[in-house]
């Protein structure tokens, strides 16, 4: 099956990133004599500039990837799909003010806006959060949007209308349910394009700060040393691959999978 | 007859799955002369769609492949050609067009490129030459101002007149045999009497042989001159139109005649065919395939496969009464029809009469908005001035083509849609004013049928559930157990069994989707429901069954009817009034038997007469209206009507005509009934 190989990627991301902590793992140990020491020389995937590991550097970097990624994307996914559905149920002027702001925050490139914020806001992990949470709700709401804007009037609805079911009941039985597969779909895109995200932050400095590892900030030490010994970027980057190619295929096989219809059929 | 065109012989069309071949289109076989039409008559599934592909080689998937067969066409085996050339055929020999001129027509090129691409792929004409002939096949179905309409674009014009443009398409290779596929089902009763018309006229002038697809009796008993009956993939019955209609042969054919709703079976249910089209297998089958729903099966049909009897001169029929050797056991063959349900004594027509819903003047206007600042620029009257009103118990059919604004009456009615102004007044409530939570709670009382039972349930939500929601919701039955208890006695009472509450709406049939629709409007045990065109997705047999369950439900539970339908028929069978809607107001309201038997307003004539009829040999004049139902937005002064009536007279343009009451009770707005 061709959905074992991205869960397993996944699954080792999700493992290595809730056990860490309980790893023994010492990411800021510091071995002088091992310095740039490429893989298999005492630690499995190598030494960094410094002489740290990088096999615990890059399971301490996961933890970091996964936990950004998923506060972001649940944070947004609420956010946006709340803020969207509600805007084309209720319509009228509530829905043009809220399209104009889509459209305000849609105007600026997504990673260049991240920046700004996170510059603003300072280096750290909330503010990175804070940062992609701003930057990731808009996609969200406008699909949200859209797809209630197609439901609003279709004929289930008017039926539940009819049968004096409430706004509440009609947005939560009647359309959440419907609009939840192309969201659900999207959120598994937007997982992968937050770990880019963060290491992007990481990467130009602000996202968290050394000498706590993150992939981003783990690519930028290395890209010093890329002559001499490429797997300090080789490592990180391949991680970052991995992940985000799995949740990408995941989010593929998903989305045939969300469709009853297509389900039954088969 | 030997002007053969086309002579298929054993076509069989299958499509390759993983459990096996599944046989859809099996052992077809007919033939078409020049100038004569075939009909394919047959229920949605039975193949005939595919047998038309097959034919011109264009199988919609890549599962599909022709197994067997011969095509010949003019002395060529279609079959047998390579590719290239059979490209030649399609459109030059053999044109076709399709249901749906919506899509049909590519939206970014004007009908004239259109037109002039097919010209110049069957003919080498060049320039000023191409472009005459363009409009000259433009002239030939029917376009007024050819050479404008060439350079609009297809949203620009109306549905008939789309399906013009395709026919003018078909024709520009000047092909010896059209194949129309179901070319009217998407067309407005009155649209549909002009294109057959034209389909006639061209016939006529050019000597084209037609294979008529459909599943209408209506529209086989207008154009057809040979009649083959298809069911479950294979013809079961061929005959001269006027034999079929005289007498069909075929159990099937039958049972198509006696489920279709008219006025003389008012009252009486409708003969239903029971159960459903078996199947494709790859297994195939071992009998007759009608057996299982036939009344008249006996043991020998299940057991072996019947083939074509002739039974008359150029009549065919596939079932084994008609067959030399076991005829005696059905006694003499066409004598063994049973026949339908014994006629009931009519019902009284005027039941109790306490008004249930009275509609004042009421009016739907949308506004045009224009520019920057959203000025309102004019109104669309989608209904404007519609008074009715409906007795406990009763049944009124609104009518009308599509566009006309029946569907707004009925959502202002449910107060889906706020009307601008007029009054609404249900059991004695005026619903415009109610809002909020009052008008939430006397929701309970009305409910509605939608036209697509497949758009019309949450996909996501069980079928128990959806039934439930209603009585949840209103809170009609708090305690779960009875309200379980109460599903399945719904269920029960629409006909579907009770293990149908935990499975998902796209489990089911058409039919039974919309008798799910059914059962959750009566959970919360509504006076009224609205039915909008709650039977025009469906099948004839099928429609039948729904309206069987619609009318022994009004009998039980006593609930009244707004019954919103462009087809007539059904209105003869089963309304007690009706209300004949055009361009947003009524025209002609009154007794079911008195406007439909001898309809006064020139409309109501035109849309009765544009009706084929199905009595075999009588080819009545059609009142023809020329062009288009009007824009609402732009409705012609007067009387919306004079445009397109026959019998306008220069005051119909002055002013709109005031209801007139007849000696019948009836009411007519229209100048040659003046107001007393």
């Amino acid at each position: 099956m061709r959905i074992w190989g991205p869960t397993a990627i996944v699954v080792v991301w999700l493992l290595m990133a809730v056990l860490g902590p309980w790893l023994p793992l010492a990411p800021n140990h510091i071995e002088l004599e091992h310095i740039l020491a490429g893989p298999g020389s005492g630690a499995l995937l190598g030494f960094d500039d410094l002489g740290r590991s990088l096999w615990d550097r890059v399971v301490v970097g996961a933890q970091f990837s996964f936990f950004v990624s998923l506060l972001v994307v649940s944070i947004s996914l609420s956010a946006g799909t709340l803020i969207g559905a509600s805007s084309a149920y209720l319509g009228g002027w509530v829905d043009h003010v809220i399209v104009r702001i889509i459209d305000i925050f849609l105007a600026f490139p997504g990673i260049l806006l991240a920046i700004a914020l996170a510059g603003l806001l300072g280096p750290g992990l909330s503010n990175i959060v804070i940062a992609l949470s701003i930057v990731g709700w808009v996609g969200f709401a406008r699909l949200a949007r859209a797809q209630v804007l197609s439901l609003r009037h279709r004929e289930h609805v008017q039926a539940a209308q009819m049968l004096g079911a409430g706004p509440l009941r009609i947005i939560v039985r009647h359309l959440l349910p419907l609009i939840m597969a192309p969201l659900i779909v999207e959120a598994t895109f937007a997982i992968a394009g937050i770990v880019i995200a963060e290491a992007g932050l990481s990467f130009l400095g602000l996202g968290i700060q050394p000498p706590t590892p993150s992939w981003g900030s783990m690519i930028r030490d290395g890209s010093r040393y890329m002559l001499v010994s490429p797997h300090m970027v080789l490592v990180p980057g391949i991680a970052l691959i991995l992940v985000v190619l799995a949740v990408n295929l995941l989010g593929d096989r998903l989305r045939d999978r969300m469709d009853i219809r297509l389900r039954e059929r088969k | 007859m030997n002007d053969l065109v086309l002579k298929v012989e054993g076509l069989t069309t299958c499509f390759d799955t993983a459990s096996g071949s599944l046989y859809a289109v099996d052992g077809v076989g007919f033939e078409i002369c020049r100038g004569e039409t075939l009909a394919l008559l047959g229920e949605s599934g039975c193949g005939k769609s595919l047998t038309a592909f097959s034919l011109m080689r264009l199988l919609p998937t890549r599962q599909a492949r022709i197994a067997a067969g011969r095509v010949v066409l003019g002395g060529d085996d279609l079959l047998a050609l390579p590719e290239l050339r059979m490209r030649d055929i399609r459109g030059n020999r053999m044109a076709m067009i399709f249901q749906e001129p919506m899509t049909s027509l590519n939206p970014v090129m004007t009908v004239g490129e259109q037109i002039a691409e097919a010209v110049v792929r069957h003919g080498k004409l060049r320039g000023r030459a191409l472009a005459s002939r363009v409009i000259e096949l433009l002239d030939a179905v029917g376009i007024p101002d050819a050479a404008q309409r060439s350079n609009e674009y297809p949203h620009m014009l109306s549905g008939g007149m789309k399906q013009r443009i395709m026919i003018a398409m078909a024709l520009a290779g000047e092909p010896d045999l059209l194949i129309a596929d179901e070319p009217t089902t998407a067309l407005d009763v009155t649209i549909q009497a002009q294109v057959l018309e034209l389909m006639r006229d061209l016939q006529r002038s050019k000597g084209m042989a037609i294979l008529l697809i459909t599943h209408d009796l209506g529209v086989v008993a207008e154009m057809a001159d040979r009649v083959a009956v298809m069911y479950a993939g294979q013809i079961v019955e061929q005959a001269e139109s006027r034999d079929f209609f005289a007498s069909p042969c075929h159990p099937y054919s039958r049972k198509l005649f006696d489920s279709l709703p008219t006025i003389a079976k008012r009252h009486q249910p409708l003969a239903i065919i029971k159960g459903n089209v078996p199947p494709l297998t790859a297994a195939g089958y071992s009998g007759c395939r009608f057996a299982t729903r036939c009344d008249m099966a006996k043991a020998l049909c299940e057991g072996e496969i019947p083939q074509l009897q002739d039974a008359g001169p150029g009549r065919a029929v596939r079932c084994f009464a008609y067959d030399d050797r076991y005829r005696g056991q059905w006694g003499d063959g066409a004598s063994a029809i049973i026949p339908a349900a014994a006629a009931r004594p009519q019902q009284q027509e005027s039941g109790a009469d306490g008004g249930l819903l009275a509609v004042r003047d009421l009016k739907v206007y949308f506004k045009i908005q224009k520019g920057l600042f959203k000025r309102t620029v004019g109104h669309i009257k989608a209904v404007d001035g519609v008074s009715i009103s409906i007795g406990r118990g009763r049944t009124l059919a609104l009518v009308g083509e599509s566009g006309c604004g029946k569907t707004t009456v009925a959502k202002a009615i449910l107060q889906l849609q706020r009307p601008t102004s007029g009054s609404v007044l249900f059991n004695d409530v005026e619903l415009t004013t109610l809002g909020g939570e009052a008008l939430r709670r006397s929701r309970a009382d009305f409910q509605i049928i939608f036209q697509d039972p497949y758009s019309s349930m949450n996909p996501r939500m069980l079928v128990g559930d959806i039934i439930q929601e209603g009585m949840i919701a209103l809170g009609v039955e708090p305690d779960p157990k009875r309200r379980a208890l109460k599903v399945d006695e719904l269920l029960q009472q629409v006909g579907l069994p009770p293990e149908a509450k935990g499975r998902y709406p796209h489990e089911f049939s058409g039919g039974q989707r919309q008798r799910v629709c059914i059962a959750r409007a009566l959970a919360v045990n509504p006076k009224l429901i609205i039915c909008d065109e709650p039977t025009s997705a469906l099948d004839i047999s099928v429609q039948a069954q729904i309206l069987n369950l619609l009318q022994q439900l009004q009998r039980t539970t006593g609930v009244s009817y707004l019954f919103i339908t462009h087809n007539l028929s059904v209105v003869a069978y089963l309304a007690d009034e009706v209300a004949v809607m055009y361009l947003g107001r009524i025209v002609e309201q009154g007794r079911v038997s008195d406007v439909l038997t001898a309809p006064r307003h020139p409309y109501t004539q035109a849309l009765i007469s544009a009706i084929p009829v199905i009595d075999a040999g009588t080819r009545r004049e059609t009142i023809r209206l020329e062009g288009d139902l009007p824009s609402p937005a732009n409705p012609p002064t007067g009387c919306h009507f004079h445009v397109r009536c026959p019998q306008a007279r220069p005051e119909c343009s002055l002013q709109y005509p005031e209801a007139a009451i007849l000696e019948d009770g009836r009411m007519v707005r229209c100048v040659l009934y003046p107001r007393r």
